[in-house]
């Protein structure tokens, strides 16, 4: 049996050493928000984090683990980083298909969280890891701009139109 | 993005409902309109009642207003929408969301939206003849007809409301969910009004929202699935989990055509977690408690292939078969004007390579066959077609399969195939539990139905200034088309397709010759739609050579093109807008940097893109820059059209810039990120979109972007380096510097600022 820590909560497993920690999410434990692009670490899908630092799970073997914390998708809203990030994707719509989009704001977080007010060179270093084929690139490098300043970087989305007149 | 406010488009407000809609074509539509009589023309999305509505209606939740097939409301007020296309990041989930809210008179924030189930008839595009999301058709199909429906929903709940106060339903508003009789200060909700409303006869006749009261369309709404797609919440076909399930993932013949000849599964059997291995004639899974025990299982296994007839086959011979139908070969005329006249010739042969689509979200499909009936949960293009194909394989009538479309994690054509879900019900048909199958990445780009590869000599008869007067174009390659849908076919058997953005260019050249050489692929080797279709790989090549037209004129690409484009407005309109953004000639630029222009009207929208690249000494190229002018007439959610626009370009730019497949031993050689290469964040060029503001009908707009692409990058490239790329993806080994190369940039062009080293 192996313990693992996820999202604040202590999971028992039944499950071999060498399973990568993405299959353990997904699969056993049954949170999907994670998700499965590559299984060899070169698209940055699932990434999650390990007591606050980045990492690709499709290549963790959760025996490797032992106590540090798992943070996922589910939960990244619940640190200020993450919350930041969340938001700031909202505000310019960063998705569009959004498969890729859980491990592009893992990535992130941890970002903002280490780095408060990162410059272009940082965003890269960060996140060149993470693949997107719809090519949200731009807006994402607007968002975490947006994150870390709090200043809007370009055109901002309406949740629904206001009365009356038009926005 | 623009942000002035949009003039009002002019169109009648009081719509009769039974006309057709005049659509405006483009792109892959323009195959599918000649099906004529012969095809499958009926099916239709309607804003009114259909046949087939209650039963569809009532397998939704028994609402007690459904009008039509889009909008359910019950007396709680929630008010549920039903999407007729694919959400596969196009945003169209947030555009027919905008087209029926606003009509109905409800927030986005005050609906919720479904998938629509397996239906032709309900759900077709008229366009495409069926229930299909591709060739950039969705908001050109729905335009109309979506807000249609909400309006008929809108009138009979103002009906309703009406009735109960005896009033006129003309003194009454509705205002996000509720309508109001504002002389007497009553108002009553969508809930409140549903039952009534349900039992109302269908209106003749209903009265569209003047466009300059307008509360959503035109406006930079968020998508109404951005919330859960930040949460990770949202549920891809991958996430799909039922009760009982169990997770398979699969190995195909690796050569195209070949067959399983032997399997030794003792291994694979003997691991902890691995629960079955099941085997097609041309394909093996390993079922397992999880997808890690299923991947373990799969390595366990010996399989001897029998590798076909394709054992041997090389990309190289492809190419060579495509080279002398290219140039031989007996073309089928998509345009000929006559004899080619006197002049000089200037002539070129390009080469395109087959692409995967390598969507984020690896094909994958959960299936549950029982002795009655077959379900499906799938993200998916054409669920009506899944469902088609799951009946022919099980034997079941066709109302005893069930397909519950979920969100595609990405879709760019490779989910109009069924292929993988034909597949799936393969395996699952064998065993009694419900079955996840999960291709690895390596499948998926090995068993991709990929992007044909093309052969294009494209030719030119020049005046004494360099203009040209008349313009041939040889192209070959596979047909996608006459496999897709054989009936849309044309005239000699043509693939409009194929020709699709050069049988009809912007540019005023008086004569032409288009043909298309059909060269099918090896059996086994099964050509598909890849983002853009002909267009991305016919502007390529017409692009690139207007620009060597230009350079061997020694005009400035952009004002040579100008030159051309005097009887195309809205071409015109779209190239000076780019041009005047980045500020054209305006600044010399910095030594092996350079602007390659592409313009042109793909989907029935019109588009100039202009790249800016810089090329290392040693070859390697920086994306520095894109600049857009986009003319799509009507805007419907304008941070859609951001969005899409600067995802397509990204798209077409990294297919442009690394990918290509290849074939050796008659297998595709790559497999996954490392090998198939695409454009990453620190990779990626700033693109800025500019939109001309008009009142046009609304053209297409997932592929434009992509289309645009490659030939902006090639021609920014030939201005940096002086090299010209007849074959895509980019070749770094042709970039290297090189003096003379930046000899003849200089003498091609001095009048757009380049510095020559």
């Amino acid at each position: 049996m192996l313990s693992l820590s996820v999202n604040g909560q202590s999971h028992a497993l039944d499950v071999p050493d060498d399973m990568p920690l993405l299959w353990v999410l997904r699969d056993v434990i049954g949170l999907t928000g994670t998700k499965f692009g590559c299984g060899v670490a070169q698209c940055g899908a699932c990434t999650v984090h390990l007591d606050g630092q980045p990492v690709r799970s499709c290549v963790l073997p959760v025996g490797a683990i032992g106590n540090r914390t798992i943070t996922t998708i589910e939960a990244i809203g619940a640190t200020p980083a993450g919350q930041k990030i969340q938001q700031a994707w909202l505000e310019v719509d960063v998705v569009q298909c959004g498969y890729c989009q859980s491990g592009q704001i893992m990535s992130a977080a941890a970002l903002l969280q280490r780095t408060p007010n990162p410059s272009d060179a940082d965003i890269d270093a960060a996140m060149s890891g993470n693949i997107c084929r719809c090519g949200t690139y731009v807006r994402i490098r607007a968002a975490i701009k947006q994150a870390a300043t709090g200043t809007p970087e370009i055109l901002q989305t309406l949740v629904s139109a206001p009365q009356g007149a038009a926005p | 993005m623009n942000k002035q406010p949009d003039p009002a488009p002019v169109e009648p407000a009081n719509v009769d409902l039974g006309r057709r809609h005049a659509l405006q074509a483009g792109g892959l539509a323009i195959a599918f309109l000649w099906l004529g009589t012969g095809g499958t023309a009926s099916a239709m999305i309607s804003a009114r009642r259909q046949a087939g509505d209650g039963a569809a209606a009532q397998a939704d939740g028994n609402p007690s207003f459904a009008p039509n097939a889009f909008i359910r409301i019950d007396t709680s007020g929630k008010v549920r929408l039903v999407m007729p296309s694919a959400e596969m990041g196009q945003s169209i989930y947030t555009g027919c969301s905008m087209l029926l809210a606003e009509e109905l008179g409800v927030g986005l924030d005050q609906i919720t939206v479904e998938h629509s189930p397996p239906s032709d008839e309900l759900y077709g595009i008229p366009l495409l003849g069926g229930q299909i999301t591709g060739g950039s058709t969705s908001t050109r199909a729905t335009w109309q007809v979506l807000r249609e429906a909400g309006a008929v929903a809108r009138s009979m709940l103002v009906s309703a409301a009406a009735a109960q106060w005896h009033v006129d339903p003309a003194s009454c508003t509705v205002d996000r969910g509720t309508v109001h009789h504002v002389a007497s200060g009553r108002s009553l909700g969508f809930g409140a009004l549903a039952t009534a409303a349900g039992k109302l006869p269908m209106p003749d006749k209903v009265q569209l929202t003047d466009p300059k009261d307008f509360k959503l369309i035109g406006k930079p709404m968020r998508r109404v699935d951005a919330v859960d797609k930040i949460k990770g919440a949202t549920q891809f076909g991958i996430d799909v989990q039922v009760p009982g399930m169990k997770v398979a993932t699969v190995m195909a013949c690796p050569t195209f055509g070949g067959k399983l000849a032997s399997l030794d599964d003792k291994a694979a059997r003997a691991l902890p977690g691995v629960i079955e291995v099941l085997r097609l004639d041309n394909a093996v899974a390993v079922v397992g408690e999880h997808f890690w025990a299923a991947k373990q299982g799969l390595h366990a296994l010996n399989i001897h292939w029998d590798r076909g007839e394709n054992a041997n086959l090389t990309t190289q011979q492809l190419r060579d078969g495509l080279a002398d139908a290219a140039r031989h070969g007996k073309g089928i005329p998509a345009r000929n004007d006559g004899d080619q006249p006197q002049g000089t010739l200037v002539q070129s042969e390009y080469r395109s390579p087959m692409l995967a689509h390598a969507t984020m979200e690896p094909m994958n499909a959960t299936v549950h066959v029982t002795p009655d009936q077959c379900e499906i949960w799938v993200g998916t293009q054409v669920p009506a077609r899944a469902q088609q194909e799951a009946a022919k394989i099980t034997g079941l009538p066709l109302d005893k399969v069930i397909v519950h479309n979920q969100y595609l994690g990405g879709g760019f054509g490779r989910r109009l195939e069924t292929d993988w879900v034909e597949q799936a019900v393969a395996f699952a048909k064998q065993v009694p539990y419900p079955l996840k199958v999960v291709w690895t990445r390596e499948e998926d780009i090995r068993h991709d139905r990929m992007r044909p590869m093309y052969h294009d000599v494209i030719s030119a008869v020049v005046d004494a200034d360099g203009k040209p007067v008349w313009y041939g174009y040889r192209t070959s390659g596979s047909s996608v088309l006459a496999r897709f849908a054989p009936a849309a076919m044309g005239k000699d058997g043509m693939d409009s397709d194929a020709v699709e953005c050069v049988a009809e260019i912007p540019y005023d050249i008086p004569k032409g010759k288009v043909e298309w050489i059909r060269h099918d692929m090896p059996t086994g080797l099964v050509t598909g739609w890849w983002r853009g279709v002909g267009p991305t790989h016919n502007l390529f090549v017409v692009e690139s050579f207007i620009d060597e037209l230009a350079h061997r004129a020694k005009q400035d690409p952009l004002a040579y093109r100008r030159a051309l484009l005097q009887k195309s407005p809205r071409a015109l309109g779209v190239l000076n807008l780019a041009a005047e953004k980045i500020g054209w000639g305006a600044q010399p630029l910095p030594a092996r940097t350079g602007r390659g222009i592409a313009v042109a009207e793909p989907f029935g929208s019109h588009v100039c893109a202009i790249v800016e690249a810089e090329v290392t000494p040693q070859g390697e190229v920086r994306l520095r820059r894109v600049v857009v002018g986009i003319d799509v007439g009507i805007a419907v959610n304008t941070s859609s059209i951001e969005a899409q626009v600067q995802g397509g370009l990204i798209f077409g730019l990294s297919a442009a810039m690394y990918s290509g497949l290849s074939i050796k031993d008659g297998a595709i050689e790559q497999g996954n990120f490392n090998d198939y290469r695409v454009l990453r964040i620190n990779e990626s060029p700033l693109v800025e979109v500019h939109r001309v503001i008009n009142a046009e009908p609304p053209g297409g707009l997932g592929e434009v972007g992509t289309a645009i692409a490659a030939p902006a990058l090639a021609n920014a490239i030939f201005a940096a380096t002086g090299v010209r790329l007849y074959q895509l993806p980019v070749d770094r080994a042709l970039l290297v510097q090189s003096p003379d190369a930046l000899k003849s940039v200089a003498a091609a062009s001095t009048d757009t600022g380049r510095v020559p080293a």
